[in-house]
């Protein structure tokens, strides 16, 4: 494992659950062809290690937060711990979805994270890794509007409902 | 005399499932609450609150699920919650179902990231928890799962 040198400007993650090996080399190819920008990947359990970039297999929560508001630019799988994680930061966050039929995830739903989520300010796609090192090199020169701040919690009425719930005075 | 604190189990798998479940924290203000997640790291997030890890077994990865059956049914057991409270994944299910023998009341709340269709599991968890939620109104059926509203 190499250690970051400087905070990275890039920080990259595939979440905490699978292996997303296509989205880590990706990320590692464009820090191959960037050596000036310090780039830090937190890989899971892949099996591809970045030759470039530094990168972390996991990273306690706090140090994870940490990374996220200290990049430029947080990139990351279309998973709603990142999307979640990015808002609560006022992050730019720009996501890659996993692909079902490469065994990237358990079906195709971060597609369709990706089109709900898509028009949220401060959020940004790429399908293809064409499409990521373009979005990286563009967003690095104009990081655009940051997501708007969000409480920390969810909002009445679900927090309402559940505590109802819990409570026994509600189960419909 | 003080009623006895409703204990409630808040259990999720790793990543967005727990994030999630963070999200809810104001729910169960003034309960007795015992947190499940897979990254035994996440107990810092919960300073103060009981804390149970669990091993990562996805769909992806049936061999370890024996070994998270076992875990899960001693956290349930040692807590003998009042209320189980998950956000997924399918481990929770066996939470779910280990809460129902001990009498708790159970509550699946469909992951956020399940836009288009409910996941598999919390299909299941239709018919066997108490109550079953999605957290997209479209998604929305009688009886459920219902839509109280989103984490986000």
């Amino acid at each position: 494992m190499s250690a970051p040198t400087a905070t990275p400007q890039v920080f990259a993650s595939v979440g905490s659950m699978f292996a997303f090996d296509r989205f880590v080399r990706a990320v590692d190819d464009w820090a191959a062809a960037h050596p000036a920008v310090p780039v830090l990947i937190q890989i899971g359990s892949g099996a591809y290690e970045p030759r470039t970039a530094a990168f972390v297999r996991m990273m306690p929560p706090a140090l994870y937060q940490q990374r996220i508001a200290g990049a430029k630019l947080f990139v990351a799988h279309a998973g709603m711990g990142s999307i979640i994680a990015a808002i609560q930061a006022g992050k730019p966050l720009l996501m890659m979805p996993r692909r079902y039929d490469l065994g990237e995830h358990t079906t195709d739903h971060q597609f369709a994270t990706l089109a709900k989520f898509a028009d949220r300010d401060g959020l940004h796609t790429a399908t293809t890794v064409e499409e990521l090192h373009a979005s990286i090199d563009a967003l690095l020169a104009d990081t655009g509007v940051p997501p708007a701040p969000i409480a920390p919690y969810a909002g009445e009425p679900l927090i309402g409902r559940v505590r109802a719930f819990i409570h026994g005075s509600d189960a419909g | 005399m003080a009623e006895r604190q409703i204990r409630v189990l808040a259990i999720a798998s790793g990543g967005g499932h727990w994030v999630q479940l963070l999200r809810l924290r104001p729910a169960w203000d003034g309960c007795d609450v015992s947190y499940a997640t897979v990254h035994p790291d996440s107990a810092s997030q919960v300073p103060g609150a009981r804390f149970f890890s669990f091993k990562d077994a996805s769909r992806k990865n049936k061999a370890s699920f024996a070994i998270v059956a076992l875990q899960l049914f001693r956290a349930v057991a040692t807590v003998r919650p009042d209320v189980v409270v998950t956000t997924g994944s399918a481990p929770a299910l066996l939470a779910i179902l280990y809460g129902r023998l001990f009498g708790a009341r159970t509550l699946w709340i469909d992951s956020i990231a399940n836009s288009e269709v409910m996941s598999s599991s919390g299909l299941r968890a239709r018919k066997l928890a108490h109550q079953c939620l999605t957290q997209w109104p479209e998604l929305a059926t009688d009886p459920v799962p219902k839509y109280w509203g989103a984490v986000l």
